[in-house]
């Protein structure tokens, strides 16, 4: 079948002739908090990641701690594929969501559909820095509260409230280690998303 | 996540031959590379080799290449550049190109994403 990514020797995945669209969404939130559990419950291919060279003054940096004058770290960047339709490629960029990745961000998230904010319930606050962050890059977003097994569960309303969530910004529980409540996740995005763009045209 | 013990990342400059614009427009990362019939030359440099004998099976996009590579994504795009102006590979630009998302476009997303479930 063409819309099976062909299997081949090294297990690459290569694409299939037929894809001919493919988008992007950032999948973002503080470190731990399952970016890359989601991203692989939903991808076709193994996830793959690039080491992407971060170059900014050293201050703050505390991996960098120690290095003087050190002006490059990398950080790697997880991403996986999901076809959609035949013709429709999704790919699905881990991001890291502190501030001083911005440059890194800002070039992932050019030309994305919109960002998946994952939020751990036990922190939620490690969570607002991300948040205010793509608001800032104007990019819709969607929250994803990923149900760990051991984190305490509390209503969506409340939920919202302590992350003082704009009423129209969807809000999702999922466990990112399925892969229903995470496409329903992108769903959320996505329908999200669509209000945010023009209404449709009058044919002129 | 953490890499295993697998190749060091080679240097971007030893790629780029010490340039620091590729010799035509930038990629986008998720460009898509296709090989071409063109051989590449006896001369040729061995991330060129890899790069080329990467997309000899088939096509992937820019930042799958890097990933494969254990290259930097900008230094995947100097290669990739190059090799397009030579004729080894050809590019296609993602479609939709950045900011050029429209409503049929999403819909067409959440009819399939529905579908999956």
């Amino acid at each position: 079948m063409d819309s099976v990514p062909s299997t081949d020797r090294g297990g690459i995945g290569y694409l299939p002739s037929a894809a001919e669209t493919l988008m992007k969404l950032v999948v973002t939130g503080p470190f731990g908090v399952g970016k890359t559990t989601l991203i692989r419950t939903l991808s076709e291919i193994e996830t793959l990641h690039t080491e992407e060279a971060m170059t900014q003054a050293g201050e703050g940096l505390d991996d960098t701690a120690g290095l003087p004058e050190k002006t490059t770290t990398t950080v790697a960047v997880d991403f996986g594929r999901l076809t959609v339709q035949d013709d429709l490629v999704l790919y699905m960029f881990g991001t890291p969501g502190q501030e001083r990745f911005l440059p890194l961000w800002e070039d992932i998230a050019r030309g994305a559909l919109g960002a998946l904010v994952m939020v751990d319930t036990r922190r939620l606050e490690d969570s607002f820095a991300v948040m205010d962050m793509v608001e800032e890059q104007g990019l819709p977003y969607a929250v994803a509260v990923n149900r760990f097994p051991d984190a305490p569960a509390h209503p969506d309303e409340v939920l919202r409230k302590h992350l003082d969530l704009d009423p129209a910004t969807p809000l999702v529980q999922c466990d990112a280690r399925e892969r229903r409540g995470s496409i329903d996740a992108l769903i959320a995005l996505a329908e999200h998303a669509l209000t945010r763009l023009p209404a449709p045209q009058e044919a002129s | 996540m953490t890499p295993g013990p697998g190749r060091r990342l080679i240097p971007a400059y030893l790629v780029t031959g010490g340039r620091s614009t590729p010799s035509g427009p930038a990629l986008d990362r998720l460009a898509v590379l296709l090989r071409t019939d063109a051989e590449l030359p006896p001369g040729a440099g061995t991330e060129q080799r890899r790069l080329c004998g990467l997309l000899d099976p088939g096509a992937l996009t820019v930042v799958e290449c890097a990933a494969h590579l254990e290259l930097p994504v900008s230094a995947t795009v100097f290669l990739a550049t190059d090799l397009v102006a030579s004729g080894h590979l050809r590019a296609r630009p993602p479609i939709p190109r950045a900011g050029e998302i429209d409503r049929s476009l999403v819909e067409r997303l959440l009819v399939g994403l529905r579908s999956l479930h």
